[in-house]
């Protein structure tokens, strides 16, 4: 704690002598807090504390070419539904950096990615919980323009209890180098054919401790990447290889993995489609061979569908990648429908499908020979099986009818596994649900607007039938006041028909902005980036603070 | 232990309610920070190299899945062509996505089917984002000619686009 302390007036002095030497502080900072009631009907569980806080804040000061910087994060006790092991107050992120022209070190805390992130990516993720920072060093070298080489190595964060942040057994070391061969080749600069390649290389060290099998201290996994570019269609591609890593989460088979992300498109001005593959098998790489859940992932497997933002689309049937691995396509068609035309309207009409499935892969176990080298099966790149993991279509049409009125309609259609990802124990098997939206906006006057929604969610399993309206009034660039009805009108258990009514202001000044919100919200599933989180139900007060400076 | 926690918690507040209470914030007086990232057709980029002649640039951090900040861009999207061609402003926007792998390749069709004449920066693992202290999107960033942040605003609702139209010096008919 004395660190800490010690650490935190270490900093603040050194910001304030920044400022005299013209050095920069920047930052921000967020707080989160919930007064919680007991309400036994949506089953909300308030802590005996009552009272609950999430703060984190950055500082980052520079001065020429060095940087430093940390984070404060304090859990006091962390809110409704924040993974349990966050808790106490301390500075989990630090790091120093030089940057010049060619080269860049850092040590200490540290993010990274490397091409699509299937290899490597460390990143948080706050919302959700999720942050695997490197604690290390890492170094970041151009030779030529056009030549970027990268590399890592350290500790992962794994977890953040009273005050002390622990980081993963496994030591984490990565290479990765990238040409833009139009840059690098002479001539080549102002073709209408661009390409660049990439290739990438990780590799874990942990000690072994299991009596019964014999691990590998070492597993590297490695690949390339290439993007390719002529006129107006693209492509771009990444397969990485995994060497054998028995873990806890593939129930300690000694089989390779693969991960492959194939995405193809055509995009003019008005139109664009796109069509994705990913192919992904055995494909969970962690610092830690013993963990499962959301933690200590090195890579990062990206979930194949359109991220819903409005409400009952984005959290009762999300989707999210399945982590033994699976077989995903997904299609995206944007077009714009001209302005002045018969169709389009006065301003011109959008319209987008998305499209995507994934299912489970081929296993052959015939060709495998577990009793040999406790290989389980043989599975090949993209061989899809007709066990559905999740079908999502949807489709979304918006148009500004004049200067004062827009409108918006979205329809989406999911079919959702919960044997495989269960959400709900309330059903079993496929949930198949039908989801309609109505947005509509009205601009008042210069400052003042409103706008309403209205959503509809039907199904015939689990809590049944949703609807759900929300009246928004702004008045920039200060204030906007919102109130939520989320009804579940077809529980089929009649006690539990119950109306969700949450209310909400805010107040914005600049860049700082705080939030109240009051009422019930339901349990649900909150997603960022295609990772997934349950929230509990919860009734009572939030308030919500975010500056940055 | 505890007590200590809520010191450290009240540090937390004390400097953040100041900062809070001073009207320079949200990085107004400031320059770019020095972050390397890609354009959108894959060359490198260092943000602290970004200029435009003198003019002003407008920052706006954005995402394919952020419905406040597609709508921002579209709202000024109506005004851009009038402020850069009739006005000769010389104003340059450059929309920072923070969308990473899951949505990175959604960022072309999207610019594209909008109709978006901006400078597109992929900002994949948020490290700009930290670099400028960006809580969430969206947030926009006005420099002056010189290079200095000169506004900071997050978030967006209709009739926004009015106060950064006043800070860059442009009248909508």
């Amino acid at each position: 704690m004395k660190k800490i302390i010690l650490g935190f007036f270490g900093i603040a002095s050194f910001c304030s002598y920044g400022q005299l030497q013209g050095g920069t502080v920047t930052g921000n900072m967020e707080s989160n807090v919930q007064y919680l009631n007991t309400d036994t009907l949506i089953g909300a569980t308030a802590p005996d504390q009552k009272v609950v806080a999430n703060t984190y804040m950055n500082i980052n000061y520079s001065v020429g070419k060095f940087r430093a910087g940390a984070r404060f994060e304090s859990y006091l006790p962390a809110i409704a539904g924040y993974p349990a092991f966050y808790s106490g107050s301390g500075m989990p992120y630090k790091y120093v950096q030089y940057a010049g022209n060619q080269i860049t070190v850092t040590a200490g805390n540290f993010y990274e990615q490397f091409g699509s992130g299937l290899i490597f990516r460390s990143y948080e993720e706050r919302a959700l919980g999720l942050d695997n920072a490197m604690e290390g060093a890492s170094i970041r070298f151009s030779p030529l323009k056009g030549i970027d080489l990268k590399g890592v190595i350290g500790r992962q964060r794994v977890n953040f209890f009273e005050g002390q942040r622990f980081l993963s057994e496994g030591l984490v070391r990565g290479l990765d180098g990238s040409i833009n061969l139009n840059e690098v080749i002479p001539g080549f600069s102002d073709s209408k054919f661009k390409i660049s390649i990439g290739s990438s290389i990780v590799s874990r060290y942990q000690a072994t401790n299991n009596d019964t099998l014999i691990l590998p201290k070492n597993v590297g996994s490695y690949g390339g990447r290439i993007d390719m570019r002529y006129s107006r269609f693209y492509l771009n591609a990444e397969y990485i290889h995994k060497d054998n890593d028995p873990n806890e989460q593939n129930n300690w088979i000694y089989n390779t993995g693969h991960g492959a992300i194939v995405n193809m498109g055509y995009s003019q001005k008005g139109l664009g489609i796109i069509l994705t593959a990913k192919s992904l098998d055995n494909m969970t790489f962690r610092s830690d061979r013993n963990t499962i859940g959301n933690q200590a992932f090195i890579n990062y497997l990206p979930a194949t569908s359109n991220n819903h933002t409005y409400n009952l689309a984005g959290t009762l049937y999300p989707y999210a990648t399945n982590l033994n691995g699976e077989v995903a396509y997904q299609l995206d068609i944007l077009y714009k429908i001209p302005k002045k035309s018969t169709l389009g309207g006065k301003y011109g009409t959008d319209v987008h499908l998305n499209v995507s499935v994934a299912t489970d892969y081929e296993r052959d176990t015939e060709a495998a020979n577990w009793e040999k080298n406790r290989v389980s099966y043989i599975a090949q790149p993209f061989a899809m099986t007709d066990s559905i993991f999740n079908f999502d279509f949807n489709l979304h049409v918006k148009r500004k009818l004049n200067k004062k009125w827009k409108a918006s309609a979205h329809y989406y259609h999911f079919i959702y596994n919960n044997d495989v990802n269960e959400v709900t124990k309330l059903a079993k098997h496929y949930i198949t649900s039908d989801i309609g939206v109505v947005d509509v906006s009205y601009k008042i006057n210069r400052k003042h607007s409103i706008r309403a929604e209205f959503q509809g969610l039907f199904t015939e399993k689990d809590r049944g039938n949703w609807a759900t309206a929300v009246i928004e009034y702004t008045i920039s660039p200060k204030w906007f006041f919102t109130i939520m009805d989320q009804y579940n009108y077809g529980h089929p258990d009649e006690r539990l028909q119950i109306h969700y009514l949450l209310g909400a202001f805010g107040y914005t000044h600049n860049s700082s902005r705080f939030m109240f919100m009051y009422g019930k919200q339901r349990e649900g599933i909150l997603c960022v980036g295609g990772v997934c989180r349950p929230v509990p139900a919860t009734n009572g007060l939030t308030f919500t603070f975010t500056q940055s400076f | 232990m505890k007590k200590i926690s809520l010191l450290f918690a009240l540090a937390i507040g004390v400097i953040g309610g100041s900062s809070f209470i001073n009207t320079d914030d949200g990085g107004v007086g400031k320059t770019m920070p020095s972050v390397m990232l890609e354009n959108l057709d894959g060359d490198q980029i260092n943000s602290a190299d970004l200029e435009n002649g003198g003019n002003p640039i407008v920052i706006s951090f954005w995402a394919t899945w952020c419905k406040p900040c597609r709508l921002e861009l579209n709202t000024i999207m109506e005004e851009y062509e009038a402020m850069n061609d009739s006005l000769g402003l010389g104003i340059k926007l450059v929309a920072v996505s923070i969308d990473d792998e899951r949505n990175k390749s959604k960022v072309r069709p999207v610019v594209d089917a909008e109709g978006w004449d901006y400078d597109i920066w992929l900002d994949t693992n948020s490290d700009l984002k930290r670099a400028m202290g960006v809580n969430y999107p969206p947030q926009t960033f006005v420099l002056d000619g010189n290079g200095k942040i000169i506004y900071s605003h997050v978030g967006f609702v209709p009739g926004d686009e009015e106060d950064l139209y006043d800070v860059l010096g442009y009248e909508p008919e």
